[in-house]
């Protein structure tokens, strides 16, 4: 569905050259859930910028369903991790959530449809008529959900998008990103520093290095399809798989250290 | 390469309105080729009187900039640190403020005739106002916690003046000055244009009156210059005044 | 309702008080340059409400919506064209803050002689002032448009008109409607100076008569009604403001948490 393929990004600005991406492979199958985590300023938001079409590779390439990316491409969403500055503040919630069915072409009885169930979907179908600076910071990241999902992508991407909430608000936030994936069937590329959350969350995690970011490991995540917060998290093959990425993230840090 | 653009932007201008008489786009009596009005620039930067009416129309600008920021600074703090008389004021100065300065062209004509002072007095008018709406807002920000403080540690109203309420109004004072200096320097342009007080306006009344046309255009450039030189020296001082703060520190990182 | 009462009563108080010092502090002058505010209020309906409103005040407030008009339509796509691409931008710069800094009345003499003393000179003298301060403001607004908000705009394919709409007018909007607000008080100024150059009608032409006549109440009488108008322009602004703005106040005043 998703392939990277030895990509490698190198930014050169003013004498100073960053290697953020040094050579990354990895391949998502349809209809999966991939968590991606890393030590912090791994480069893990190039990848997902290079994912998106938003960023060209230095060399390397991202296929989607075996089309090259060089732009946004179509089916694809992404939700951005700066919540409040991804929403139109001059346009109300439904409106943020139309607006790219409207770019679309979409018809307006279907756009009608979808946006009502997307906003369903988050639990915000009270809150159409609201400006998004009149919601909170969780309900303003609901609405990048909803319209990510009105979208109908193939593939949606997200950015850290739980890194600038609260605990009880993010542990909400993750149960309706399940809950959203199993019932629309997306694949889904979710970008984090937050272990538990890969692990809690994903099909599979792959673990980043420290710049230039390779591919540490790939990891499994056996649990079981119905998970929640209070019997997923006490499980004890959670705190097994949790320990093995923590480990890798560890020694991925030490390793960026001392090169 | 930012600095070669814009000088290729300039360059180009002033070779489309050097091309544009040449071809017979314009008649050139009204609009003379960018040689021509360089040619004059050069000649009257040879003349004294050209000096004389640079100095005074500086000296004018100044000295109102300095009266309105006086001004602006004593009323806006005296205003701005009572509380009911901020509520009482700030309303009304938003309201008197749009009261156009040129309103006030007839009168102080008829009051001082065609003096410095009655330039003077429409370079102050507006000036003070850019001044002094700054100031209230610079005076209002000040930290209650910090006010609060102040009055635990039974600091005196002249000492949370100079303490508390000036450095905090700082940055905007500087606002307002380079607010203030713009305005002013337009102002005593236009007054001597209008009323005939000596300067570089008057200069340019005279050229119109005289047909001098290319002098015209070279003083319409001399006053340009000097208000991008104002522009460029109040945006320095800015600088160097508020280095500290925190709007300016956000500036250079962005 | 109280609270609307109360600031247009805060806003009021000083006003009417400052009225009341004038009205009863030149009630019994003599001085010739200084009339009681009790005369220049009773000649201005006579001199205002006449023939004049028809022949001066519409015509003067005609040109200034003409020019403040165009000058806004000109400036925002002019400003719009400059500040999408760096390298117009780069290019006009220098050339756009020496424009921006002759004093808008100089062009006053220059335009006389290309368009004459008529009514296209006077709105050009409207338009060439009132330009700058939307172009410039436009054009800062444009490059402030948010990155998240443009990768956003990338990634959900949003394009052509519907981007310039939904993501650079509404992002620069801002910065139009201050550069629009400055605009119009340099309007007003240029209205009356373009009068009191060469003209055969207009505000600006009365009150200049009035005083080469010595008819000083009525001179007066029409500095008060520059102020009002001048007032008045900033109100109707103010309105219209909070109108197209409203998004943007309220998100500035925070988040409200539900």
């Amino acid at each position: 569905m998703l392939a990277v393929e030895e990509l490698h990004k190198v930014y050169d600005g003013r004498g100073r050259r960053v290697e953020a991406i040094g050579d990354l492979t990895f391949e998502v199958e349809a209809g999966s859930f991939v968590c991606v985590v890393g030590p912090s300023g791994c480069g893990k938001t190039t990848l997902l910028r290079c994912c998106a079409g938003l960023l060209a590779p230095t060399s390397g390439t991202v296929t989607l369903s075996g089309a090259p990316v060089t732009g946004p491409p179509e089916g694809l969403a992404v939700v951005f991790q700066e919540y409040g500055r991804s929403l139109f503040p001059w346009l109300r919630v439904a409106d943020n959530v139309d607006l790219p069915l409207r770019a679309a072409g979409v018809a307006k009885a279907t756009r009608r449809e979808l946006v009502g169930e997307a906003l369903g979907a988050v639990g915000l179908a009270d809150a159409h008529r609201a400006y998004p600076w009149q919601l909170s910071g969780g309900m303003q990241q609901r609405v990048a959900i909803a319209r990510a999902i009105a979208y109908q992508p193939r593939v949606l991407l997200l950015d850290e998008p739980f890194a600038a909430v609260d605990a009880q608000t993010r542990a909400d936030l993750e149960d309706l990103i399940r809950d959203v994936w199993r019932r629309f069937g997306m694949t889904l590329l979710f970008v984090t520093h937050d272990i538990d959350e890969a692990v809690y969350l994903g099909q599979r995690v792959i673990m980043l290095t420290s710049s230039p970011t390779r591919v540490a490991e790939d990891l499994p995540i056996d649990l079981p399809d119905e998970r929640d917060q209070l019997t997923t998290r006490g499980d004890p093959r959670f705190a097994e798989l949790r320990g093995r990425v923590y480990a890798q993230i560890q020694k991925a840090k030490l390793e960026g250290r001392t090169t | 390469m930012r600095i070669l653009l814009g000088v290729a932007g300039l360059l180009g201008f002033g070779a489309l309105l050097e091309l544009a008489p040449r071809v017979g786009l314009v008649s050139d009596r009204y609009a003379p080729p960018t040689s021509t009005i360089l040619v004059t620039l050069a000649q009257r930067t040879g003349e004294s009187r050209f000096w004389l009416a640079v100095a005074d129309t500086l000296r004018t600008w100044l000295l109102g900039l300095l009266i309105a920021v006086a001004l602006g600074v004593a009323v806006g703090i005296a205003l701005g640190t009572v509380p009911v008389v901020r509520r009482a004021t700030a309303s009304t100065v938003e309201f008197l403020r749009p009261i156009p300065s040129v309103a006030l062209i007839p009168l102080v004509v008829v009051l001082y005739g065609s003096t410095v002072t009655s330039t003077l007095v429409l370079v102050v008018y507006a000036a003070f106002w850019q001044v002094l709406v700054q100031v209230m807002h610079g005076v209002a920000d000040v930290d209650p916690v910090a006010r609060d403080t102040a009055r635990t540690y039974g600091l005196g109203r002249l000492a949370r003046v100079r303490y508390l309420v000036w450095p905090t109004a700082l940055p905007y004072v500087v606002t307002g000055v380079r607010l203030a200096a713009t305005v002013a320097l337009i102002l005593t342009i236009t007054g001597e244009l209008v009323i005939g007080s000596p300067g570089l306006g008057q200069e340019i009344a005279t050229a119109r009156t005289s047909g001098a046309v290319p002098a015209m255009y070279a003083l319409t450039v001399v006053t340009g210059l000097l208000g991008v030189l104002a522009n460029v020296a109040t945006r320095a001082a800015e600088r160097r005044v508020l280095h500290w703060h925190p709007s300016l520190r956000a500036e250079v990182a962005a | 309702m109280s609270g609307i009462l109360a600031r247009v009563g805060y806003a009021l108080a000083l006003p009417v008080v400052l009225v009341a010092v004038w009205w009863f502090a030149s009630a019994g002058s003599t001085d010739f340059y200084f009339p009681p505010l009790s005369r220049i209020v009773a000649v201005f309906p006579d001199t205002w409400l006449s023939s004049r409103l028809a022949d001066d005040v519409l015509p003067s407030l005609t040109r200034l919506g003409i020019g403040y008009g165009v000058a806004l339509l000109a400036g925002v796509a002019l400003g719009l064209a400059i500040g999408s691409n760096r390298v117009v931008a780069a290019v006009t710069e220098p050339l756009l803050e020496f424009l921006r800094a002759i004093p808008p009345p100089v062009l006053v003499p220059i335009l006389i002689l290309v368009a004459g003393i008529g009514d296209t000179m006077k709105v050009l003298v409207i338009v060439s002032g009132c330009l700058w301060p939307v172009l410039l403001n436009t054009v800062d607004g444009v490059r402030a448009v948010d990155p998240v908000l443009a990768d956003t705009c990338r990634t959900y394919r949003v394009r052509g008109g519907r981007r310039w709409w939904h993501l650079v007018i509404r992002s620069a909007s801002p910065r139009i409607v201050t550069g629009a607000r400055q605009a119009l008080s340099v309007g007003i100024i240029l209205m009356v100076i373009s009068e009191m150059f060469a003209a055969s009608s207009g505000l600006g032409y009365a009150v200049i008569q009035f005083k080469d006549g010595f008819r000083i109440p009525q001179m007066w009488s029409g500095v008060i009604l520059l102020g009002l108008l001048g007032v008045l322009l900033s109100v109707l602004f103010r309105i219209v403001e909070h109108r197209v703005l409203g998004w943007y106040h309220g998100s500035r005043d925070g988040p409200r948490e539900r």
